[in-house]
């Protein structure tokens, strides 16, 4: 866009472009799609979280009018290989899409039966009897690292996946010489990402063409095409994914799973489509959880408040088998646990342990949570402990604005930032003096007000391909296509696979504006292997940084071929040209233009043939990025906890964010409010719980808390805007940042609340009975 | 989310209804709003042979008043129980009960008669009955009978509703004048089923003290109960903060408070002491003088 | 059993199983597949339709119990190629990201401003238990509603 020209659409609020299907129910999910024939899949799964079996018995299920097959572990066993794990392990289990001899936790499939209809296959399974003996079962990973725990895979000798250790600066030399070592164990509580639309998967073999056509809820169609590739031992050119409508992921639909590698498998083997759909009780069971992380820390600081380096030890719960990316997230957490501050030294070491669970893997943040936390505690212990104002423990330790690009201990270099103006403004809007005042006045009349604040930082745009593991395929590029029709309207094919963030709306704001026409004249496409080139898909917030950044050089060679036919037809250099209103004009007088219609007309038509210039217009655009970006900001958040009952009354939440340069401010705040909402979660109601003989007591959504409107504040937002070097959009990602932000900003308030009792930490969630025993306990001291 | 297979069969009137459950016997369930028995159905906890609905008996859904009291149909939903304008005047307890129940979608679905058969140890509406001492109407073939509130809850998902009866009715007394209440619940944060529900009904003397109190407590024990200890501390008295202080102190006594993921015993007995000592407090400061 | 209803208008009747549950019948049958089954429990609401202009979650509510009522689903709302108020207003205020839980969302909020023409936010949030969503964290969902609120009145004001 020339200098002059005001961006029609981008910056602006913008309405998506998503929405009139999905308001009216002509959206397509995955259980929308109905196939001529098609059959109905439903899993047998696990009562017990350890158990051997001795056999299963299907001959009544197979008898049983409209079922098509009954398959267990055996009939696939040499069959179908193990399911992938592509972050690297020290000990990786084989991991059955059916479970074969043993099963490892409570909801793992042991048997698939296939029907006429869902309802007659659930009748199929209520005749499977399957001969289990119960194994003693383990669920806490630190019992599980105990010498006499019993082995989940015998094969390893231990519960051990892997152990790794990181150090970088004087680790050693802070803790010497540090006035004050500051201790303590944080736990990052398991939780299950629940996107309100469970997964699925449809598959459809055509035995004459040997093509496979599946259907799936997932975030990454290329990525799932390339693994389901290698574990059905089919060709990929011969395997189209789609990803149709997606009723949200969160990171949990960021994978490879055993459904829908047994979906594609039933197709081809019974010559008809096949249908599975997860039902809530699945989902909550067998989707990945997040998090699990326990975490020792130790923070050596000066008594002025300085921290010197940071140490921990984690301990993390990998659940029964790996799945797809479950011993990458902890390292993420590892890596940026230093957050916003000048920490020259630090050390983690992993140890990753295997329980009677399911597989944790990406959720929501995917290890930044974790490292937010830990930092940010880390912030409010020193605080606490040196008797220091938490506001101004931060802005002490803070990475100063001149540091920028700034190398932090783990070696990452965060792109750019300003800390101190976003908690200014978040203490600003909360009124921090006065509500400090009201907080002192309450507690003098046993009203327990919490002030919390977060200034976390994250890291984003993942990313450069060596960021990812080696063994994953596609890479941490992203790719774009873009095509102007004969009639000028624009096709635009992104690499990502948006599932609720609105990039439909958002890369035509930017395609629209870039080339000068409507953003009603830009179609985004999405999500179907076989029309879209290869992309790495959505996850980890960088959907607009890095498959932003993908379609901006996309536009960019476009924009160079229209001007050089442009160049030709007005007589002017190509560098002389811009994109303006329908036009392709002198960018020193838009009067002296050609209508765009005129250039399109020219590279597809026989009128005007340009020599040397192909025909066509059509660009693609693989971007690489050469680094990650790293948005910030400030939370802060005012709570109240009644003493007598332990309840938390959010009286403020405001989110200070800088996500870089806004494409479509109303789309940033949606993205904010669900992150905050979710990272509130976290902080206050959800936990996934088994008891000790591996049952999962959060089973359904009765007992697993995802928050009602009612649970949850009203969001005030503002933010700071420091655009990021790295991509040419200058923007940061904002996917995850409401999430890491709130968690600790919540937890901060709380205990913030509760400190004239004494009270230093709590474990997450912060349920009102947790409160509630640790006044009493207080009280009783 | 699949049920196995039954029959359905729609009643036309509590007659038929009767007289299918006495043709199915034991194989029969009762389906009213179905906001009890469904849910167990789609997971396959419970497989009846034989659905009997009730829903569309015209005979037993709706409020009418009758020689003084007001009699609401086993079949009416909640949501048109918090909003009838004569429960709303006259039995306002019940209204505020009705409109905590679940949300707007199962308030026009689920019903009271339902709720009440079903017994769920945190389900709201027993709290409310039994504070308003509410008698229950249950027929039949072979006629009917009246148990009260106190007598009808008998244990966990167990009520003292005989095979082969149907619940048709319950009756209340309206709310005598200088009569308070409330209905304060601490929700269950993913089923917003009570952890402890605490419906509290207040009626003053002339002089300010407490004629009658009482309290329904729901979510504590196996079964929906009346702490006698807490209504009887307060009769006759001044209900000052003090009084109401110790009597609400007697909540969870003699309970067997039941203990889950979201609220062990201990705590659950804590609420229902704090949560009667509020809506007793509430239901007085409501009395209007 | 035969049931007989009438969805968005239409009437219809069909040969089907007693225990089909009506959100199957709606979405297999009736082939409208914009009414979602989110959870198993009655409780997420994405499966939220209008019987006889009340919202009730169509995953527990047998086909059978529907007999001769009128079933409004999300496929119902555009009237004349207009989009309904509520519709608009999920629009204009951004009120979904996947769109999965949306229709239900529609549906409730008819319901509610049938009874309450001008909601608080409060009252909203309220009306909103019986219906999840993970994406938005609700408040441009509680936008939405008042945006809706504001333009029926009006709507009714100048009729």
């Amino acid at each position: 866009m020339a200098a002059g020209i005001v961006p029609k659409f981008v910056g602006s609020r913008v309405k998506r472009r998503e929405d009139p299907r999905l308001i009216s129910g002509n959206g397509t999910y995955v259980d929308d799609i109905k196939l001529p024939g098609m059959l109905a899949a439903v899993m047998l799964r696990s009562p017990y979280g350890h158990a051997k079996i001795n056999s299963i018995d299907v001959e009544a299920a197979k008898k049983l009018p409209g079922v098509v097959a009954v398959l267990t572990g055996e009939d696939i066993r040499g069959k179908l290989p193990t399911l992938i794990t592509a972050a690297p392990a020290q000990n990786v289990p084989y991991h059955p899409a059916l479970a074969q001899d043993r099963v490892r936790f409570v909801g793992e499939a042991v048997a698939v039966a296939v029907a006429i209809d869902q309802y007659t296959a659930q009748d199929a399974l209520d005749l499977i009897e399957v001969d289990y003996d119960p194994l003693p079962v383990i669920t806490d990973p630190e019992k599980a690292l105990e010498a006499d725990a019993p082995v989940i895979h015998e094969q390893f000798g231990n519960n051990i996946s892997t152990r790794a250790e990181v150090k970088s600066g004087e680790i050693d030399r802070a803790m010497r010489e540090a006035d004050r070592i500051i201790k303590f164990r944080l736990v990052n509580q398991r939780l299950a990402p629940v996107p309100m639309e469970p997964r699925g998967a449809v598959a459809q073999w055509n035995p004459g063409s040997e093509y496979l056509t599946l259907w799936s809820s997932t975030q990454g169609p290329h990525l799932l095409r390339s693994y389901l590739a290698e574990v059905l031992k089919l060709p990929e050119h011969r395997m189209r994914v789609i990803a149709p409508e997606v009723g949200g992921g969160f990171g949990c639909k960021l994978n490879v799973y055993a459904e829908e590698v047994m979906t594609a498998y039933l197709a081809m083997l019974l010559n008809k489509p096949v249908k599975w759909i997860e039902r809530r009780r699945e989902n909550l069971a067998t989707t990945t959880h997040g998090r699990d992380l326990i975490t020792y820390i130790e923070a050596p600081v000066k008594n002025d408040g300085t921290i010197l380096g940071l140490k921990a030890r984690f301990i993390c719960d990998m659940g029964a088998y790996l799945q797809l990316l479950t011993p990458m997230v902890p390292g993420f957490a590892g890596m940026m646990m230093t957050g916003c501050y000048k920490v020259p030294a630090m050390a983690f070491e992993q140890l990753m342990v295997f329980t009677n669970k399911m597989a944790p893997d990406a959720y929501r943040g995917a290890g930044r949570p974790e490292a937010c936390f830990i930092a940010e505690r880390t912030m409010d212990m020193i605080a606490l402990e040196l008797n220091l104002d938490p506001a101004e423990i931060r802005r002490k330790n803070f990475i100063p604005k001149e540091a920028f690009p700034a190398q932090i201990a783990s070696g990452l270099i965060y792109d750019s930032g300003d800390y101190e103006p976003a908690l200014d403004l978040a203490l600003k809007h909360i009124d921090y003096p006065k509500v400090r005042a009201e907080q002192a006045e309450g507690r003098k009349h046993g009203r327990y007000i919490g002030i919390g604040i977060c200034s976390y930082v994250e890291i984003c745009g993942i990313g450069p391909s060596p960021m990812l593991p080696p063994s994953m395929k596609g890479g941490g590029w992203e790719s774009a296509t873009i095509r102007m029709e004969p009639d000028s309207k624009v096709t635009v094919l992104t690499g990502v696979s948006p599932h609720g963030q609105g990039q439909e709306t958002s890369f035509a704001q930017l395609v629209a504006d870039e080339l000068g026409i409507g953003i009603d004249d830009v179609t985004v496409v999405h999500g179907d292997t076989a029309i879209v080139q290869y992309g790495t898909g959505t996850f980890g917030s960088r959907g607009t940084s890095v498959g932003g950044a993908a379609l901006m050089m996309a536009v960019q060679k476009l924009q160079a071929k229209m001007k050089k036919i442009a160049s030709t037809m007005m007589e002017v250099p190509p560098d002389q040209l811009t994109f303006n209103n329908g036009t392709i004009a002198m960018a020193s007088d838009l009067t002296k233009s050609i209508p765009l219609q005129r250039v399109v007309d020219a590279s597809y038509g026989h009128k005007h043939p340009i020599p040397g210039i192909e025909p066509g217009l059509n660009e693609a655009g693989f971007y690489e990025p050469t680094a990650c970006t790293f948005p910030f900001g400030t939370h802060a958040c005012v709570v109240e906890v009644d003493a007598d009952t332990g309840v938390v009354k959010f009286l403020r939440y405001v989110a200070v964010d800088d996500c870089g340069r806004i494409i479509n401010p109303l789309l940033v705040e949606g993205q904010v409010h669900g992150g905050i909402a979710q990272g509130i979660a976290q902080a206050l109601y959800e936990e996934v719980i088994y008891d000790e003989n591996g049952q999962l007591l959060t089973a359904t959504l009765m007992d697993y808390a995802v928050p009602k409107a009612e649970m949850l504040p009203h969001y005030e937002l503002d933010s700071t805007v420091t655009p990021s070097p790295i991509n040419p959009l200058g923007v940061k990602g904002v996917g995850e940042a409401g999430t890491i932000g709130s968690t600790p900003c919540v937890v901060s308030g709380v205990l913030d609340a509760l400190k004239p009792f004494g009270i230093k930490n709590l474990d997450m969630p912060l349920k009102p009975e947790k409160i509630w025993r640790a006044i009493q306990a207080a009280r009783k001291a | 989310m699949f049920p196995a297979s039954f029959q359905y069969h729609r009643a036309a009137s509590v007659k038929d209804a009767l007289g299918m459950l006495q043709q199915f016997g034991d194989d029969a369930k009762l389906l009213s709003g179905g906001h009890s028995l469904l849910p167990m159905m789609k997971l396959r906890l419970a497989q009846p042979t034989h659905l009997v609905d009730i829903a569309g008996v015209a005979e037993l859904s709706g409020v009418r008043e009758e020689g003084g009291k007001i009699v609401i149909g086993g079949a009416t939903i909640h949501d048109n129980v918090a909003s009838n304008q004569i429960v709303r005047n006259k039995l306002g307890l019940l209204a505020e009960v009705a409109s905590a129940i679940g949300d707007i979608q199962v308030r026009n679905r689920g019903t009271i008669g339902g709720s009440l058969a079903h017994s769920d140890p945190a389900a709201d509406y027993p709290a409310g009955v039994l504070a308003l001492e509410g008698e229950i109407k249950l027929e039949s073939s072979s006629g009917s009978r009246v148990v009260k509130a106190q007598d009808f809850f008998v244990d966990l998902l167990t009520t003292a509703i005989k095979p082969g009866e149907i619940l048709t009715g319950v009756s209340f007394t309206p709310h005598p004048a200088r009569t308070g209440f409330a209905y304060l619940k601490h929700r269950q944060p993913a089923s917003g089923f009570a952890i402890v529900g605490i419906a509290a009904m207040v009626t003053l003397d002339a002089k300010g003290n407490c004629e009658r109190v009482r309290v329904g407590v729901t979510g504590l024990g196996a079964k929906a109960f009346r702490p006698a200890a807490v209504e009887s501390a307060l009769a006759g008295k001044k209900p000052d903060t003090g009084a109401i202080g110790t009597a609400a102190a007697h909540a969870a006594d003699g309970i067997d408070p039941l203990s889950d993921i979201h609220a062990s015993a201990d705590f659950r007995s804590e609420l229902a002491r704090v949560y009667t000592r509020r809506a007793i407090q509430q239901a007085i400061a409501r009395i209007k003088t | 059993m035969r049931v007989t209803v009438t969805i968005n208008g239409q009437r219809r009747s069909d040969e089907i199983e007693d225990r089909l549950l009506l959100v199957h019948y709606l979405r297999e049958v009736a082939q409208l597949t914009g009414t979602h089954v989110g959870c198993e429990t009655s409780l997420c609401g994405a499966c939220t339709v209008l019987i006889n202009g009340k919202a009730v979650k169509s995953c527990t509510v047998l086909a059978a119990q529907a007999e001769g009522v009128e079933i409004t689903t999300v496929e119902g709302l555009v009237k004349d190629g207009h989009l309904h108020p509520v519709q608009e207003g999920f629009w204009e205020e951004h009120g979904l990201q996947c769109g999965f839980c949306t229709p239900g969302m529609l549906m409730l909020t008819t319901d509610l401003l049938s009874r309450n023409p001008d909601p608080s936010e409060a009252e909203i949030r309220h009306a909103l238990d019986g219906n999840l969503c993970r994406c938005t964290g609700y408040q441009h969902i509680i936008n939405a509603v008042q945006y809706a609120a504001r333009k029926m009145r009006e709507t009714r004001k100048s009729a």
